[in-house]
């Protein structure tokens, strides 16, 4: 099993320059942040569900820029019927990496319907997804590495990850419209909104 | 006869006008022109969703990214939205939807009522702008009034297009 900062890190490290980012609430957010500020990334901070459909729809409107989603697994397992969604418009620029600790960090540590039965992967692939997998150990870090940000997708990562408490980091705000309208202006090389 | 029948047509122009070229939508029988004119335009995309919530962060996105985009949905939808609608709120992004309306004029399901009588409260509460339409003569202008609201002044807006226009649907046994 991973550790989640550690892990995003690095897997950050690897970001090419043009690329947009995305997490969802809760501590994808927090763990993005700690990685430092980026004007291509747009942070969730609410909306429970909404961070994939709005990864997609970025993805379409933005096909020739890489985008990837960092999501929990509760996150992803309140809106499944997206993936259904995403693998029917087969957005080849769009990753989704799932930060899987199978618990509701945010909110004690409950687990979450991947402690039990769920695999998020086989999910994904069932919606189909053209590239999935799911990875918990340093050996796979350069595959997925490659699978976040270059190979043809749409593309399902799931990496399982330790559960537990990390420091909060926050974002460049928390008022959705200042990180919204730098995030927007940022994306499309203007200055007007 | 109604000399402005083809109100899926002119709503249609409409979009194009504005810049929308992106149509995501749960299928509804009060759109299935509309869907229509969308899927046979090559410069629009057409997104089904599995369900309505999905179209709010997905035309947010999209907006992000440049495109402009409208969700075309059923009454009983609009309560599936309820929470994602803070989303376009919170960031003030523009939100535009088109909703056919169930549960009122006509209706013959009970089991539509409730959400249709309560999709003008829902959408007031999350800080929607409700347009509503009744003749199909002033469809047209009613799309584009709550388009150039919503996108102009990155708002959320809805049309409702009543029942009472669209036809209850009709259901017979046998």
């Amino acid at each position: 099993m991973f550790e989640r900062r550690t892990l995003v890190t690095h897997l950050l490290r690897q970001r090419p320059d043009n690329a947009l980012t995305v997490s969802s609430l809760g501590s994808p957010t927090w763990d993005i942040a700690s990685t430092g500020d980026n004007p291509l990334h747009f942070s969730f901070i609410g909306t429970m569900g909404q961070a994939a459909p709005f990864a997609l729809g970025l993805a379409i409107a933005q096909p020739n820029k890489r985008v990837v989603l960092f999501a929990g697994d509760g996150e992803l397992l309140m809106s499944l019927g997206i993936l259904a969604t995403i693998a029917n418009q087969a957005p080849g620029n769009l990753a989704i990496v799932s930060l899987d600790n199978e618990s509701y960090g945010e909110t004690g540590g409950q687990p979450t319907a991947t402690a039990g039965p769920t695999d998020l992967e086989a999910v994904a692939k069932g919606c189909g997804f053209s590239q999935t997998c799911t990875a918990n150990s340093e050996k796979d870090l350069d595959a997925v590495c490659d699978q976040i940000w270059t190979v043809k997708g749409p593309a399902f990562i799931n990496l399982k990850i330790v559960a537990g408490p990390s420091p909060l980091v926050f974002p460049y705000s928390f008022d959705g419209a200042t990180a919204m309208n730098r995030f927007r202006d940022a994306v499309n090389n203007s200055g007007r909104t | 006869m109604n000399v402005s029948s083809d109100w899926p047509q002119e709503v249609f122009s409409v979009l194009i006008a504005q810049g929308i070229d992106l149509v995501a939508h749960v299928p509804d029988a009060g759109h299935t022109a509309l869907i229509r004119l969308a899927e046979e335009h090559s410069a629009v995309d057409v997104i089904t969703l599995t369900t309505e919530e999905e179209g709010v962060g997905l035309l947010c996105g999209a907006w992000a990214g440049g495109r402009k985009g409208v969700l075309l949905i059923q009454s009983s939808g609009v309560g599936n939205c309820i929470n994602a609608l803070a989303l376009p709120v919170i960031c003030r992004a523009p939100f535009f939807t088109i909703v056919s309306m169930r549960g009122e004029w006509g209706e013959f399901i009970p089991w539509q009522v409730p959400m249709g009588l309560g999709t003008p409260k829902v959408l007031g509460a999350m800080d929607v702008e409700v347009f509503r339409v009744s003749e199909k003569q002033r469809v047209a202008e009613t799309v584009s009034a709550a388009g150039s609201f919503a996108f102009n002044t990155r708002r959320s807006a809805a049309v409702l297009l009543s029942q009472q226009m669209l036809g209850a649907k009709q259901f017979k046994e046998g």
